[in-house]
């Protein structure tokens, strides 16, 4: 079973959230791998501690030209919806940020003088942490093509019984990415006029997309209720809330789990576990 | 017009309540929210909202049931898996879809057509405290870079017209296009981070962007008390990389209530002065001395023609350094 853990907004709690519940399920002894697919600012890592065993690089392809074959027609600069490829000069030149790998320039060229190469855009690395399997994109800096890396990090360990996405937040192409194919989201949302505003956004977005969505308040004393009725008359199921912790946030800022640190937050994240435990037992995946 | 853009690597730092603070601090100060995303500058500026306005980008594609005759080369070629095989033929998820054209391409039977795709509405709102331009994604589009850019070339000209001298841009979190559109070619940027490691991890990553594009930047530690090694991590990674410290603002826990109803901080005795003095710094490091002085402390970055590296190969080729 995959679970994408999502919010609209930034800095709720995914990580926190995702981290901790990856860790609680394989203490559990299930068999877990925690995908970081927030590919821009991985931060699992800072708390998870993996040991890595591969770093590989991960490369999205775009056109080049091969050989003596370029007519400089122009015919590839107008197929190209995204202005990554321009004739200029008595041949091409292609802008690698721009493309998006979608094939129709090397299709579309009448001489055959397009090939598709290799463009690296960042790292994939993969390892444990204790007993749970850990995966993470580092998107290389000045790279803006992020859903192609989230893919390749959402594609790691698709048979084990529970995969954790660390979902990148926003609703847009890396989210969508990144959500897309899981079995539940868990949206994890703050009870503040921002967080109601971007969770709205979350929801539409999971619903579109067809995907079940349950929602997680974190810091859920500090704000108001509004949160709490939208939901209800979203009719989304609330799972847990987690109150705001001066011991929970020191944890985080240390890179500890607060699982280990914080019983009374450890006990939230184990219920959730047991939540996601039963219906996976039941669903018999 | 002066370009500033708040960012931060890491989400939820305290950006937009930040950028609210100093639009409300700057006299002629035009606000953009270019987390487009999830706009959230709005909640915190009431005002008077504009006429929506359309924001059409690119297409989607359309297949025709009546001409197609479901050999499948479409769905072959669709590098997005766009398209879908259902009981009457093919069809074309506009989720997924990033308007190519690569199945018009193949398509023996011409079935396949494209529609115009409305990426996101934006509207100008009037507020005590000038104008603000924002806007709303719409869901699942791929495209949040080219909004940015389009709001940036629409604030421009409105902040010429009327004479508004800052344009302040809040960001996007992360490090992808959206944030490069939010950067190409503004004078200076301010990267708000948080004292955790993770705010430390983001913040290295978001400056490293920022030398790319060869900008200026600061950067402003909020919530600085909470944890005292966070901070230290904080304040390693702008020294290393010769970016200076604009201000700390400790963590007040009466600020979310405050957000809730429409505040930015600045009603609150403690947590006023530090953004004050993040702001004046800001200024100081911007103007020379306060805003204003047509004089930069730092060199005007050249004009993009389109505001956007991502979308224009000469703009990104103009403004970004080779790594």
């Amino acid at each position: 079973m995959r679970v994408a853990i999502a919010s609209g907004k930034g800095g709720t709690g995914k990580t926190l959230i995702a981290t901790n519940l990856a860790w609680t399920l394989a203490r559990r002894g299930a068999e877990v791998a925690y995908l970081d697919a927030d590919v821009e600012g991985p931060n699992g890592h800072l708390f998870l501690r993996p040991v890595f065993s591969s770093v590989v690089r991960h490369a999205v392809h775009v056109p080049e030209i091969a050989g003596e074959g370029c007519s400089a027609c122009g015919l590839c600069e107008q197929a190209c919806v995204f202005s990554a490829i321009v004739a200029i000069d008595g041949g091409v030149r292609v802008f690698p940020e721009l493309c998006h790998s979608c094939g129709v320039c090397v299709r579309g060229c009448p001489e055959q003088a397009l090939v598709e190469v290799p463009h690296e855009s960042g790292s994939l690395r993969q390892g444990h942490a204790g007993d749970a399997r850990f995966v993470d994109g580092l998107l290389d800096v000045g790279e803006p093509r992020a859903a192609p890396l989230v893919q390749a990090v959402c594609g790691q360990w698709t048979g084990v019984s529970y995969s954790i996405v660390d979902a990148p937040p926003g609703t847009s192409c890396a989210a969508v990415a990144a959500v897309d194919g899981a079995d539940l989201v868990l949206l994890v949302c703050e009870p503040t006029p921002f967080g109601l505003h971007d969770l709205e956004l979350s929801v539409e977005m999971c619903r579109s997309l067809g995907i079940e969505i349950m929602a997680l308040i974190n810091r859920a004393d500090l704000g108001d209720d509004s949160v709490r009725a939208f939901l209800e008359a979203e009719g989304v199921p609330l799972l847990a809330e987690v109150p705001f912790d001066r011991e929970i946030a020191q944890a985080c800022a240390r890179g500890v789990l607060a699982s280990t640190s914080v019983p009374s937050f450890a006990s939230v994240i184990d219920a959730v576990a047991g939540m996601l435990t039963k219906r996976n037992g039941s669903s018999g995946s | 017009v002066r370009e500033i853009a708040v960012i931060s690597g890491k989400g939820g730092t305290g950006k937009t309540s930040l950028t609210a603070a100093f639009v409300q601090l700057s006299p002629r100060c035009l606000a953009v929210d270019a987390d487009v995303d999830a706009a959230n500058l709005a909640l915190l500026l009431p005002g008077e909202d504009g006429p929506r306005r359309a924001f059409l980008e690119g297409r989607r594609a359309v297949i025709d049931p009546r001409r197609c005759s479901v050999c499948g080369a479409c769905s072959e070629v669709c590098r997005f898996g766009a398209i879908r095989r259902t009981s009457h033929g093919f069809e074309s998820d506009p989720l997924h879809c990033e308007g190519c054209g690569a199945c018009a391409q193949v398509c023996a039977e011409g079935a396949v057509g494209f529609r115009e795709n409305q990426a996101g509405v934006w509207r100008v709102r009037t507020t005590s405290w000038g104008s603000l331009i924002h806007a709303r994604l719409a869901v699942a589009q791929g495209n949040s870079g080219k909004l940015v850019a389009h709001l940036r070339r629409e604030a421009k000209e409105l902040a010429q017209r009327q004479g508004d001298q800052l344009l302040l841009l809040d960001g996007p979190p992360g490090i992808g296009c959206a944030v490069h559109a939010t950067i190409t070619g503004v004078d200076y940027v301010v990267v708000v981070t948080e004292p955790t490691e993770s705010g430390a991890h983001d913040l290295a990553r978001a400056l490293d962007l920022v030398a790319q594009f060869d900008i200026p930047a600061g950067v402003i530690l909020n919530k600085a008390d909470l944890n005292p090694e966070g901070a230290d991590l904080v304040e390693q990674a702008a020294r290393a990389r010769g970016v200076p410290m604009l201000g700390r603002v400790p963590f007040d826990p009466r600020l979310p209530r405050a957000l809730a109803a429409a505040q930015t901080g600045l009603e609150i005795e403690g947590t006023r002065e530090p953004i004050q003095a993040a702001w004046d710094t800001l200024c100081r490091r911007v103007w020379g001395k306060e805003q204003g002085d047509d004089e930069m402390a730092v060199p005007r970055q050249p004009d993009c023609r389109e505001a956007c590296g991502t979308c224009q190969p000469e703009g990104m080729a103009r403004h970004r350094r080779q790594p």
